[in-house]
């Protein structure tokens, strides 16, 4: 089932009648997830999209069955969203909203803890198990079903790696957007040890930047764990230090979070790292084809 | 988002964190006039001037057009005041971290001088408050080693440098709190207000949705006050919106008015030095793109993600914005569409770009996604000057080829 979604896997959409929600979940059903309804406060028993809208996620959960929720709920209200998804014994909540306090996230991380449940994001652009389930707003064509992970802090960039897996002549089990916030809820290290443990994918493309200690942190792993080719590209490696580069986690505070400290670990760590972003595909076929 | 220094003490009095009085001011006149009320409700004679700008190192830094004077500085007469106020106020202060260009002053902070004699001895501390991303806690850092750069006492001497994280949802704990003022080393009076000082500031940290709260040096006076003499705040721009009257103490002539300017039309733009401008959609590709630009022996210009609707309208404030740069040589438009349809960009970069008429520097516009094939043909038949790639490859050769 390669990663955290497939076929099978029942979503409900949070912020379903919105327009974000309302446009991505129209792509989502295109591409064939099984979106069995949504949320909107005061718009439950109403049907939207073909779909029930509940009040409430307990009573989405209660009427559907659903196990994976994808938030588009504005900034102010979003972790309060992720906290509902996670009491309502949502397995897997996948935050898209870019924009939320960092103490919101904080109180949220700490809050969903100790419920049975997995957060993707905020701020990023989703989950997409190729040919299966599109839990996200990437779009679904660029990601040709076949065997390499993607983790990615990135939108656009993961979208650029797929592409490029794709034109190497290989495709994609599962690419996870983790987001590029500062507090987000599966950090590299948990994605990357996801795909080692998936018998569905054969190599694993990990895409971060500047900021935090997360790279470094799988890189460290997998040196002990390095089951699979692992490809490895940071971007920033001309941003300068103390500006915020786009993303709110996207800053470098000290010696530790530049890209070329995290590209350095990540070589010692037995990881293929590339210097261009031109070389992601071209790279993962390589490592590949020597481990074949 | 940053404030000044005497915008952030008005917001720790809020919640009851003790400062160092002052009052802002933007001419010599009114910095007498507070001087006065200064030296009147204090009974001393000293002062301190302080000139308020976003950056560090004021005390060590140097005026450019009066170069013998400080950008902090005690006072002791209203003469003095006068001097100090016009040696800074309209002038530009450089310092460590504000680069050889200085930044222009506006406000200075006329402020008591807390540094009189008593019965104990005066004291500096370093407290600051900040977001641990891998412990995903906030946490308090604190040393004994006040008044100096933190990052020097963290290097030399690490043993000197408590941390103490707090438990997300709580404030910071009573036995939290007296724990910090005995590893400060304080008794009696100065042990209890450091207690009350710590916990009010944590608060306020979180009330505030600061994302850094520095108070440095953090004060003992000899009289057993504990007060914040200097403070510097940053908030969380995401937070900004329950904040509204924090939101309109931004002061923009602090940034770079293009920064400015580009925020305006919801682009984010960072400028750099170098002499390739790119313009891209998302922050990750955009990052990516100034580094593909370096290897191609290229500097980039600037850092702009156009974000996900790359129209005629954002791609042309989008132009303009890099254009104002004399440095840029060529510019580089990456853009992955996805929801967004290649064809409708290539149609928006043409509209834009006779719209501007005379660009002068090459134009290579890459796009990849849907309709890519489409958005080519696009741009070869439109007769424009504009170079077009598919791959990030064949963009990066064409960036090549432009510098050299």
């Amino acid at each position: 089932m390669a990663v955290l979604i497939n076929k099978d896997s029942k979503v409900i959409v949070q912020g379903f009648t919105g327009t974000e929600g309302t446009f991505h979940a129209t792509q989502m059903i295109e591409y064939g997830t099984n979106v069995v309804g949504g949320v909107t406060p005061a718009k439950g028993g109403t049907s939207h999209l073909e779909r029930p809208v509940f009040n409430t996620v307990k009573d989405a959960v209660d009427g559907t069955g659903a196990d994976v929720s994808i938030i588009f709920v504005p900034p102010a209200f979003a972790a309060d969203a992720v906290m509902e998804a996670a009491d309502a014994g949502i397995k897997v909540i996948i935050c898209i909203t870019e924009g939320i306090p960092v103490q919101d996230m904080v109180k949220a991380r700490e809050y969903i803890k100790s419920r049975n449940c997995r957060l993707i994001g905020p701020n990023c652009p989703g989950v997409i198990t190729a040919g299966e389930a599109k839990v996200g707003i990437m779009p679904g064509f660029v990601f040709k079903p076949g065997r390499i992970g993607v983790v990615s802090k990135s939108g656009t960039l993961t979208y650029e790696a797929a592409d490029q897996v794709v034109k190497a002549g290989l495709g994609i089990s599962t690419a996870i957007g983790i987001g590029g916030d500062p507090i987000i809820g599966t950090t590299t290290k948990e994605a990357v040890e996801m795909f080692m443990n998936d018998p569905e994918t054969d190599g694993i493309i990990m895409i971060g930047e500047i900021g935090g200690t997360m790279e470094a942190e799988a890189a460290k792993w997998l040196k002990d764990n390095m089951r699979k080719p692992v490809v490895g590209f940071i971007a920033g490696q001309t941003a300068p230090p103390g500006r915020r580069m786009g993303h709110a986690g996207a800053i470098i505070g000290g010696a530790d979070d530049t890209a070329a400290a995290k590209m350095k670990i990540m070589r010692e760590c037995g990881i293929h790292v590339v210097d261009s972003p031109a070389n992601i595909g071209k790279t993962m076929a390589q490592a590949l084809a020597v481990t074949a | 988002m940053n404030l000044h220094e005497y915008q952030a003490k008005e917001l720790l009095k809020r919640y009851n964190v003790p400062t160092q009085e002052g009052v802002a001011v933007e001419h010599a006149d009114a910095a007498v006039a507070a001087y006065k009320q200064i030296a009147s409700s204090t009974g001393t004679k000293f002062a301190v001037v302080k000139a308020q700008i976003h950056a560090g190192g004021r005390g060590k830094g140097r005026m450019k057009e009066v170069p013998d004077q400080s950008g902090v500085n005690v006072v002791k007469s209203a003469e003095d005041v006068e001097r100090v106020a016009k040696n800074i106020l309209g002038n530009t202060l450089v310092t460590i971290q504000t680069g050889a260009a200085g930044k222009k002053v506006h406000k200075i902070l006329v402020a008591q001088d807390m540094y009189y004699d008593g019965p104990s001895e005066r004291k500096e501390f370093y407290l600051s408050i900040l977001l641990d991303r891998a412990k995903k806690q906030n946490v308090v850092m604190y040393s004994t080693e006040g008044g100096m750069d933190i990052e020097t006492v963290a290097h030399d001497t690490p043993e000197k440098i408590f941390k103490e994280w707090i438990q997300p949802g709580f404030p910071l704990l009573p036995f939290q709190a007296r724990k910090i003022a005995f590893n400060l080393g304080l008794s009696g009076t100065a042990f209890k207000n450091m207690v009350k000082f710590v916990t009010n500031l944590y608060d306020a940290y979180v009330g505030l949705d600061c994302s850094m709260l520095e108070i440095n040096p953090l004060f003992k006076s000899a009289d057993d006050k504990i007060l914040a003499v200097d403070c510097k705040m940053n908030l969380d721009e995401n937070a900004l919106m329950r904040h509204s009257d924090l939101a309109d103490m931004r002061d923009k002539s602090e940034e770079d008015p293009t920064e400015v300017e580009a925020g305006e039309f919801n682009l984010n733009y960072v400028k750099l030095d170098g002499n390739v401008g790119c313009m891209v959609n998302g922050a990750g590709l955009a990052m990516a793109t100034m580094d593909m630009i370096k290897l191609a022996g290229g500097e980039p210009a600037n850092f702009l993600d156009v974000g996900g609707s790359a129209n005629a309208q954002t791609v042309e404030a989008g132009f303009r914005i890099i254009l104002k740069d004399p440095n840029v040589k060529a510019i580089l438009i990456n853009i992955f569409g996805g929801i967004v349809r290649c064809d409708r960009v290539a149609a928006g970069v043409i509209e834009a770009y006779n719209k501007l008429g005379n660009i002068n520097i090459p134009i290579i516009v890459r796009l990849q996604g849907t309709n890519a094939e489409a958005a080519q043909e696009l741009i070869k038949n439109s007769g424009l000057k504009v170079q077009s790639a598919i791959l990030l490859s064949e963009a990066a050769e064409l960036v090549q080829k432009a510098v050299n």
